[in-house]
């Protein structure tokens, strides 16, 4: 039987998408992985038993596999876990189905950690999987409410049938027709208390988490910024 | 039937825990910090209901006097899900409050995009529960993922020294105290512990109503051992809950073999890559139900859940698949069989799939009940009134 030389899981060059980069930057990524607090319990060995695999539903519709994942994590392969960083950890579904492990391991976990290297390293796949997605992202930080009704748009949503051309239509009517006194909003889920939201530029910026987004779209961290500042500023809150 | 099969079968039908997968009791370490003076503990207070956890852990779940801490996508989109939680207390006589100085737990984002991290997450946990002991009222967690994310980072706070002083030192500058409740509890869970009251107050029959579960994931998934389960339902080898409450009210509750499987959400795909979304909830959960259970209603308790099964069924029609069953939460379908307004309260015209059959088995005139509510309609509009307000749905 022939050996096999080639490694099995990594991408050939004509599916994979991403720019090489020298392996010392592939280190300095990797290490920033591992160097999360939280990555000591999620790794633990990997069996290859592959429960992960059938308990995820992003391995039943994509090239992706969460036993991959762990694999090279276990293994610490630097090559291959670069190549997940730039081609796979935005396929997971972060539904936690793969905490089954046997070993205690959480793939879903570690790709978490990983996504977040690859934002703060504007790394081309978190580019790719955010386009479209910043005004998601203006929203959480700025409101504090992720999705709110007037984002319902038929031109959005064509796929979730005529209902949402109802719902938008009627908006700001529907919304008055609900009872809890907090629904009556149609730019943020429920009404949220001005010094509320100042508490929470704070956190985003005390904790770099706005700073974290520079390098993926620095338009919309340019927008942030300015929005917290200035209002922090009004406030007369010192950071 | 094989030996071996047999043997596992009936490993099945018991109810047996395992001690090996057992995971440590929180409490001990939440109180250890609580007494070194590291945090407080805002502890369960008036009545409550002890509850078994996966494990035989139990759990208190407070009754009354509760900080509703909300949902965006619900809030923001199915309306009448949180509308129905509210209604339910309401109804049965339980003091609440609806907080504006609540955010989002912002972990729909976080899962989605990364773009935050672990202190930035803690940070929002907490001064949620900082600005929830404020008031004296107890956290009920509305969306299944905030109350997931929230034990993962209650966890991660109660183990890592760095992370409560990086936490600390924000929560210092707004002037907020470190305060974790005493339990985090979904509001599956306290309908779960109430299922008997809610049961004497259900006024329709609901007995020919089949009705399949799809529990959330970032319910029982996410810090497993901090989740319901009860001999009585799936002889303890499924969370309890939403299917304990189904049972409670009379319901014909039907399983199926892919419930373990999760609804095709994917936080960031249900925004911008549905056709992963569409494909799995369809192919993987409502056929399967379909085919296998013949539901009238698919009953969950989460937000993601409720939307990516619910909104994913449309364009999968056109493709003439087996699908075609409303989705809604445990909360709209209780609240609806005690009585509760379809639209008023329940909001069902926010939701795509077609409720009317399920509403015609309830013995419910939906016609009528549209009807009425076109004439509140007519009212907001004409400025007789500003809002449907708690009275005009007579709770």
């Amino acid at each position: 039987m022939a050996t096999v030389t080639t490694h099995p899981y990594f991408k050939v060059e004509s599916v994979a998408g991403h720019t090489d980069v020298p392996h010392a930057e592939k280190e300095r990524l990797i290490g920033q992985v591992f160097a999360d607090p939280r990555m000591p319990s999620y790794l633990y060995g990997c069996y290859e038993c592959g429960i992960c695999v059938a308990a995820c539903p992003s391995a039943r519709f994509y090239d992706f596999s969460p036993r991959r994942i762990a694999q090279a994590a276990a293994r610490h392969d630097v090559e291959l876990l670069f190549q997940q960083l730039e081609e796979d950890v935005w396929e997971c579904s972060q539904c936690f189905s793969c905490l089954r492990c046997p070993r205690g391991n959480n793939p879903g976990g570690i790709i978490t950690i990983m996504r977040e290297v690859a934002v703060t390293n504007g790394l081309r796949s978190a580019k790719v999987a955010l386009e479209g997605y910043s005004r998601i992202i203006y929203k959480i930080m700025s409101t504090g409410t992720q999705v709110s009704p007037d984002m319902l748009q038929p031109d959005a949503f064509p796929d979730w049938g005529p209902e949402v051309k109802d719902v938008s239509e009627n908006l700001s009517l529907w919304r008055r027709a609900l009872p809890p006194e907090t629904h009556h909003t149609t730019s943020t889920g429920w009404d949220v208390a001005e010094s509320t939201i100042l508490e929470l530029y704070v956190i985003w910026m005390e904790t770099g988490a706005l700073d974290m987004i520079k390098e993926v779209d620095s338009g919309i961290h340019m927008i942030l910024e300015e929005i917290m500042e200035e209002r922090l500023e009004e406030e007369g809150i010192e950071l | 039937m094989s030996d071996a099969v047999g043997v596992i079968l009936s490993k099945k039908r018991s109810f047996e825990r395992t001690p090996d997968r057992r995971s440590a009791d929180f409490h001990e370490e939440l109180f250890a910090l609580e007494a070194a003076g590291e945090l407080i503990v805002q502890r369960v207070t008036g009545d409550y209901v002890n509850v078994s956890t996966k494990y035989g852990l139990p759990k208190k779940i407070q009754k009354g006097h509760l900080w509703h801490h909300k949902s965006c996508g619900q809030c923001g989109h199915i309306p009448g899900y949180s509308t129905s939680i509210f209604w339910i207390m309401r109804k049965l006589g339980y003091d609440y409050s609806d907080p504006r100085d609540q955010t989002s737990c912002t972990a729909w984002n976080y899962y989605a995009s990364a773009t935050s991290n672990q202190a930035a997450q803690a940070a929002v946990a907490l001064r949620n529960f900082a600005a929830a002991n404020e008031t004296g009222y107890f956290p009920l967690i509305h969306c299944g993922t905030s109350y997931g994310h929230y034990k993962e980072v209650r966890s991660e706070l109660l183990h890592s020294a760095d992370l409560r002083a990086q936490v600390r030192k924000v929560l210092g500058k707004l002037g907020k105290e470190m305060v974790i409740p005493e339990e985090i509890v979904h509001y599956s869970e306290w309908l779960y512990a109430m299922k008997d009251e809610i049961a004497s107050a259900r006024i329709l029959d609901l007995s020919g109503v089949a009705v399949t579960v799809h529990p959330a994931c970032h319910y029982y998934k996410l810090v497993e051992g901090d989740a319901i389960y009860d001999p009585d339902v799936y002889h303890g080898q499924r969370t309890a809950a939403v299917s304990g409450l189904v049972q409670a009210l009379g319901a014909d509750l039907r399983s199926y073999s892919t419930f373990f499987d999760c609804c095709g959400f994917g936080f960031r795909h249900i925004l911008v890559q549905r056709d992963f979304t569409r494909s799995f909830a369809t192919l993987r959960k409502i056929e399967v139900m379909k085919a296998e259970a013949d539901p009238d209603v698919v009953l969950t308790h989460d937000t993601g859940c409720v939307t990516a099964l619910d909104k994913s069924q449309f364009a999968t029609q056109a493709h003439d698949r087996n699908v075609g069953v409303p989705v809604m939460s445990e909360a709209q379908f209780a609240a609806i069989s005690m009585g509760a307004h379809p639209f008023k309260v329940a909001q069902l015209h926010w939701h795509s799939t077609n409720y009317r059959p399920l509403l015609e088995k309830m013995g419910i005139d939906w016609e009528a009940a549209w009807a009425d509510f076109q004439k509140d309609l007519k009212k907001l509009e004409a400025n007789e009134q500003q809002y449907l307000t708690w009275a005009d749905v007579g709770v």
